[in-house]
């Protein structure tokens, strides 16, 4: 058995909440990159190549907005697990 | 090693599974999380290589290729030959005297083999009824998302040659027939 504090399960569920929606960040971000790409195939394949480099920079945005978001979700994950 | 359960209020799948159920909430959204960010890197990877191909692209160099027969082909009537290459099937459409079109047989959509029906002056794909017009090759109606690339012909002497494909835009631009002796090139913009 654990020998957690009443405190303890708070904390948990504030940050149970925090990852939540943490999450649902990561999710729309990654809903929008998916858009990005194929909308930046479709116009490769159409010949518009001038899109690509935007989209691959807006892309690697949206990849580090996800990545930072993740950082976060580990980090608090680390603390209230370190009550 | 234990070999015998002392005493305990506890049940014994407590024990044995002594899994708390908020970490196990924890560790599965942090995988999640991690697992959402790496497909992440792999659209950022699909764009980049994107990017790459868009940077580096080489303009690519057509030989000439007769169809050979073309001149036969009756008004309304239309010939397949591949261009440029072996596996590239495409579709020469009769639709004058002296006026021929050619077209990418394959459907900008799912790649079936568009069809030329006559009647209706358009080129169909049966497979998800997609309709292109046989003036220019753009979209009328289906989920084609774009026009099918138009193979450039030129008259050389008593033969038709194909020279070159053209991936037209995807709302107005520029049509070019491929043309016959006598044959009018149209333009619209």
């Amino acid at each position: 058995m654990s020998d957690r504090s009443p405190n303890d399960g708070e904390k948990a569920l504030g940050g149970l909440v925090s990852i939540d929606g943490a999450l649902a960040l990561i999710a729309v971000l990654l809903v929008v990159q998916m858009w990005l790409l194929t909308a930046a195939l479709e116009l490769h394949l159409a010949g518009h190549y001038e899109t690509a480099v935007p989209a691959a920079i807006v892309s690697a945005v949206l990849f580090l907005a996800g990545l930072a978001l993740f950082l976060f979700v580990d980090a608090l994950d680390a603390e209230v697990r370190r009550g | 090693m234990r070999l015998f359960r002392r005493p305990s209020a506890t049940p014994l799948w407590r024990d044995e599974f002594a899994i708390d159920q908020a970490e196990e909430r924890y560790v599965n959204r942090r995988q999640f999380a991690k697992f959402l960010v790496l497909i992440s890197l792999g659209m950022l990877v699909g764009n980049v290589w994107i990017a790459i191909r868009s940077v580096f692209r080489r303009e690519p160099v057509f030989e000439p290729h007769p169809i050979a027969g073309a001149a036969q082909t009756p008004v309304g009537g239309v010939k397949l030959f591949s261009y440029p290459g072996e596996h590239d099937p495409c579709i020469l459409v009769r639709t004058a005297a002296d006026t021929f079109v050619a077209y990418s047989q394959k459907c900008t959509h799912l790649s079936c083999a568009v069809l030329y029906v006559p009647e209706a002056r358009r080129l169909e794909c049966p497979c998800h009824e997609g309709y292109f017009a046989v003036e220019d090759g753009s979209v009328l109606q289906g989920p084609p998302p774009r026009p099918l690339p138009r193979i450039v012909l030129e008259r050389r002497g008593a033969e038709l040659v194909a020279t070159g494909v053209e991936i037209l835009p995807r709302r107005g631009g520029h049509v070019a027939s491929g043309s016959y002796p006598g044959a009018s090139t149209e333009r619209r913009s």
